[in-house]
């Protein structure tokens, strides 16, 4: 019994420590990829995985590959396809935010050249609390659905 | 305004039944919009062989004069004899039509020899930005032997039509502009009537079932 004790008691602790260290930590931004972009098309989409151990919000983006980057949702309304600048992304403490295809996006405007599979590319993530985040950006192929499993940690 | 001061509050309880019952008629236009919309989904998916030749098989499609990508004039029925998947979309979309074309691509592997019975067609409802030269680049990018469309205004807002295909222009700051845009992927038979429909988030495998019931 006083060693089941002990032992639930060291589970805990290391169960408490890890969950600090979760809590305590930075804000990160990973799995950050996009698609190859086809022909001369100036026009790309990146997409990254956000969590904070504390609420913040996504407010600005920029990349030196392209003249500019926005926030954009893609939306459905009936069956038309809508695209919309947004101001910012609410990140939710401790709530891993994942932008993908058919949701939100990064949008990659004047792209001084295509976006190619196997390149990478550094991204700038302005949050309204944590600062700037700078992340290289993984090239997949233009259909691609996600970052292949090696880039994902 | 009034709803942003301390104040609001009296204004937002004197005026409050309106909105709200507005919001309930949007709700209810778009659940009966929503519910239509899926009705006629489960129909053409439900229907082993399509539409074709049934009044609403009738109500999409219809002649067009376009221009493919090596700049050839290309009208609905010189591509009669052929299954053909046609997409409305544009070059400048990141997002949605990679993602639609790809899966096109894909269902086309699944379908094996039969996919030499299959023309995906893509038609560019951006006309000003889409020069034959600019689809042709888009295209080949695809693992598929797209046909890319475009025209002058007037051509593509024709084929748009009779294809019942909505789209707009929505400007953004710094002088460029996105597009809205119907986003189905329409089957056509060999006599170039409407047969099915597929959305942008069918999956390739989905499609490729779909295609092979019609095909056989």
């Amino acid at each position: 019994m006083r060693a089941l004790g002990i032992m639930l008691l060291v589970t805990g602790f290391v169960l408490s420590a890890s969950a600090v260290s979760a809590q305590t930590g930075q804000l990160e931004v990973d799995n950050a990829w996009a698609r190859a972009t086809p022909g001369k098309s100036a026009t790309g989409a990146a997409y990254v995985t956000i969590r904070s151990p504390t609420a913040d919000k996504l407010v600005a983006v920029s990349s030196p590959v392209a003249k500019k980057a926005e926030l954009h949702t893609m939306s459905m309304s009936g069956m038309v396809m809508k695209m919309r600048p947004i101001a910012g992304i609410d990140i939710p403490a401790g709530q891993a935010v994942t932008l993908q295809p058919g949701g939100t996006h990064i949008m990659l405007v004047g792209l001084a050249k295509p976006l190619q599979t196997g390149q990478a590319f550094p991204l700038t993530l302005t949050f309204e609390k944590a600062g700037s985040r700078t992340v290289n950006v993984a090239v997949e192929k233009i259909g691609a659905m996600g970052p292949t499993p090696a880039a994902q940690h | 305004m009034a709803g942003n001061s301390p104040g609001g509050a009296v204004g937002k309880s004197a005026t409050g039944l309106s909105p709200r019952l507005l919001l309930v008629a949007a709700l209810l236009a778009a659940f009966i919009i929503l519910g239509s919309a899926a009705f006629l989904a489960v129909e053409l998916h439900d229907n082993g062989k399509g539409v074709a030749g049934t009044m609403l098989g009738s109500a999409i499609g219809g002649p067009f004069t376009l221009v493919d990508q090596d700049g050839k004039t290309v009208t609905n029925t010189a591509l009669e004899g052929k299954w053909l998947l046609v997409y409305f979309g544009y070059t400048h979309c990141p997002d949605a039509c990679p993602t639609t074309l790809n899966n096109i691509a894909l269902a086309l592997h699944d379908l094996g020899a039969q996919r030499d019975e299959v023309r995906p067609v893509f038609i560019t409802i951006d006309p000003d930005r889409d020069t034959p030269q600019v689809m042709k680049d888009y295209v080949t990018a695809f693992d598929a032997p797209i046909l890319a469309l475009t025209g002058t205004a007037a051509e593509v807002t024709q084929a748009a039509k009779n294809y019942r295909v909505y789209y707009a222009k929505h400007p953004e700051a710094g002088g460029d502009y996105s597009m809205d845009h119907t986003s189905v992927i329409y089957v056509m038979d060999p006599k170039g009537r409407f047969t099915a429909s597929f959305t942008g988030e069918d999956a390739p495998k989905q499609i490729a079932e779909r295609l092979k019931k019609l095909l056989t």
